[in-house]
């Protein structure tokens, strides 16, 4: 048996679609994500009009890593899941100039909690998307999600059972899940939140190693100011309820990025200046 | 742990060997009356001597079968029904009244009237037995579809699936617990139902041979066929319980793993 090493390494049926890269530096100028005064509104039981997200305008490049950071509640995930299609708002939001409207099959979303299914296994558990969007050429996918699990260190436990593996284990086959069909846009929603401190650096390392392999455009939400500035390319801090962008700021950190890079001193300075917006905002509210 | 476990198996053993001998010691020492309560000796005799005539083996096969497809068919109307009405809250909102009305009133109560209709045979146990099983199957149904993490819906339609792909993927694994649990509330009241229908009127089955051997005044006869039905009721709920464990393999290993769980 032939082994898969780079599981970006050609999918079968998925044809890299127009204007996206295909491996390598992104074009300058390509937009993936562009989000343009999007409000979010939602109407509580008492008809009262609760804002969650107000006026955002962000433009995310292609295969750019974007970090957006803020107080819980700000309505970061809120984002994520209009992106998704999941949630209706005002303003307009598209994905490589088409407007979202409904969900797309080119998405991977990472949740907060792993959310696998208990019923299937690990290996099906990464196949799921395939399943759902009922691709074809089951056993090259199946090759590819085999591959996928090795890249997350999990190779030895395709045939386990979600309810056999610990929390970080369990979030890394979120992430194979998420990459199996070869999406364009990578949304995740605080996957690594619920994670002891240690295991939450390790995965932040294994993504950006995984990430590296094969760039491609992330939005990553998070209230971690030290996870935010190790993971991004940029960090986007929203404000507390409604949620609105307060500041934008690059990262310029050189990669790949390791422990040596957090007791850097560029890595203390970005963070102050993310932490600085975070609070002064605090004092507003 | 261990003396946990002689407890589980041992215990109920020693109580039995206990209660029994009481019972037989009793019966003797205050010359109780075979007619009004006889001893398990005579009990057991009752039940080797059904046997040995072949009256229990041709009265069981039939209360087994009326159970059975009773069951079976009580069971898939019970998900049919309970699927549209979990999913659409246009169904459960017509429905809703007639299905706590036909709940609340006792199924038996039918009985009589499906004698009438369908006559004293077989077929008016099955439907009995099929009345009195579909409910606990379809309230678990519609509570089971229903109570589904929000984040696995959204993790479906994330990746583009439509109603069809949440129900196949999410809804219904996430159910068979709750489908499961309803499905052994309803072997116990298969067999509850097959039994006072032929009460109420039959030409066969144990129910029916136990108000025969009642008006005898047969009671180790009687006995014998009560010690009967609990040892079918006992199996028919082990198999139910050992298709819950491998079926629904992943609660299964949830619930071990809490038990084990200090």
């Amino acid at each position: 048996m032939n082994r898969v090493t780079d599981p970006a390494a050609a999918p079968p049926g998925a044809e890299p679609s127009a204007g996206a890269p295909t491996g390598g530096a992104p074009p300058a100028a390509a937009t993936a994500i562009d989000l343009q005064q999007l409000t979010v509104a939602y109407r509580t039981r008492t008809q009262e009009r609760f804002i969650a997200v107000s006026d955002v305008s962000l433009q995310v490049r292609e295969g750019e890593f974007c970090v957006i950071v803020g107080p819980s509640g700000c309505g970061k995930s809120t984002l994520l899941k209009v992106l998704a299609g999941l949630v209706r708002a005002e303003g307009r939001a598209s994905i490589r100039g088409e407007t979202v409207g409904s969900p797309r099959d080119d998405i991977g979303f990472v949740f907060q909690s792993a959310t696998l299914l208990p019923w299937l296994s690990v290996l099906d558990n990464v196949m799921l998307p395939l399943k759902v969007q009922r691709r074809g050429d089951r056993d090259r996918w199946r090759e590819r999600a085999v591959a996928l699990l090795e890249v997350v260190g999990l190779r030895d436990f395709a045939t386990s059972y979600p309810y056999e593996l610990s929390g970080g284990m369990q979030q890394r086959v979120g992430m194979a899940r998420a990459l199996i069909h070869e999406p364009s846009l990578l949304l995740m929603d605080e996957p690594f939140g619920a994670l002891d401190a240690l295991t939450r650096e390790q995965m932040n390392a294994e993504l950006q190693r995984i990430w590296l392999m094969r760039p491609k455009t992330v939005l990553f939400v998070t209230h971690s100011i030290s996870e935010a500035v190790f993971l991004a390319d940029r960090v986007v801090v929203m404000s507390a309820r409604p949620g609105r962008i307060v500041a934008d700021i690059p990262v310029d950190l050189a990669r790949p990025r390791d422990v040596a890079t957090i007791d850097g001193a560029r890595f203390g300075e970005i963070s102050k200046q993310v932490r600085g917006h975070l609070y002064a905002q605090e004092k507003h509210a | 742990m261990k003396g946990e476990r002689w407890l589980q198996y041992g215990g109920p053993i020693a109580l039995f060997v206990v209660l029994i001998s009481a019972w037989e010691i009793a019966v003797h020492v205050f010359k109780v009356p075979q007619m009004i309560l006889p001893a398990p000796g005579e009990v057991v005799s009752a039940l080797v001597d059904g046997f040995r005539r072949g009256i229990f083996q041709k009265h069981l096969l039939v209360t087994g079968q009326e159970v059975v497809v009773g069951y079976v068919l009580g069971v898939t109307l019970g998900i049919a029904l309970g699927a549209p009405i979990a999913l659409s809250r246009t169904v459960e909102l017509v429905l809703y009244p007639y299905l706590l009305a036909l709940q609340t009133m006792p199924k038996i109560a039918l009985a009589p009237l499906m004698m009438i209709w369908v006559g004293f045979g077989i077929e008016s146990k099955i439907i009995i037995t099929m009345i009195v099983a579909i409910f606990p199957v379809l309230v678990n149904v519609v509570v089971g579809l229903r109570a589904v993490d929000p984040d696995r819906i959204a993790l479906v339609r994330s990746l583009k699936g439509g109603t069809w792909a949440e129900f196949r993927w999410v809804r219904l694994p996430s159910a068979a617990p709750f489908i499961f649990a309803g499905m052994k509330t309803a072997v116990v009241l298969s067999l509850l139902g097959a039994i006072a229908a032929e009460f109420v009127s039959a030409e066969a089955g144990l129910g029916y041979l136990m108000s025969q051997l009642m008006f005898k005044l047969d009671t180790p006869g009687v006995f014998a066929i009560l010690a009967l039905l609990a040892a079918i009721g006992v199996s028919l709920y082990m198999v139910a319980d050992w298709a819950h464990r491998k079926i629904v393999f992943w609660d299964a290993a949830a619930s071990e793993r809490w038990s084990s769980g200090k």
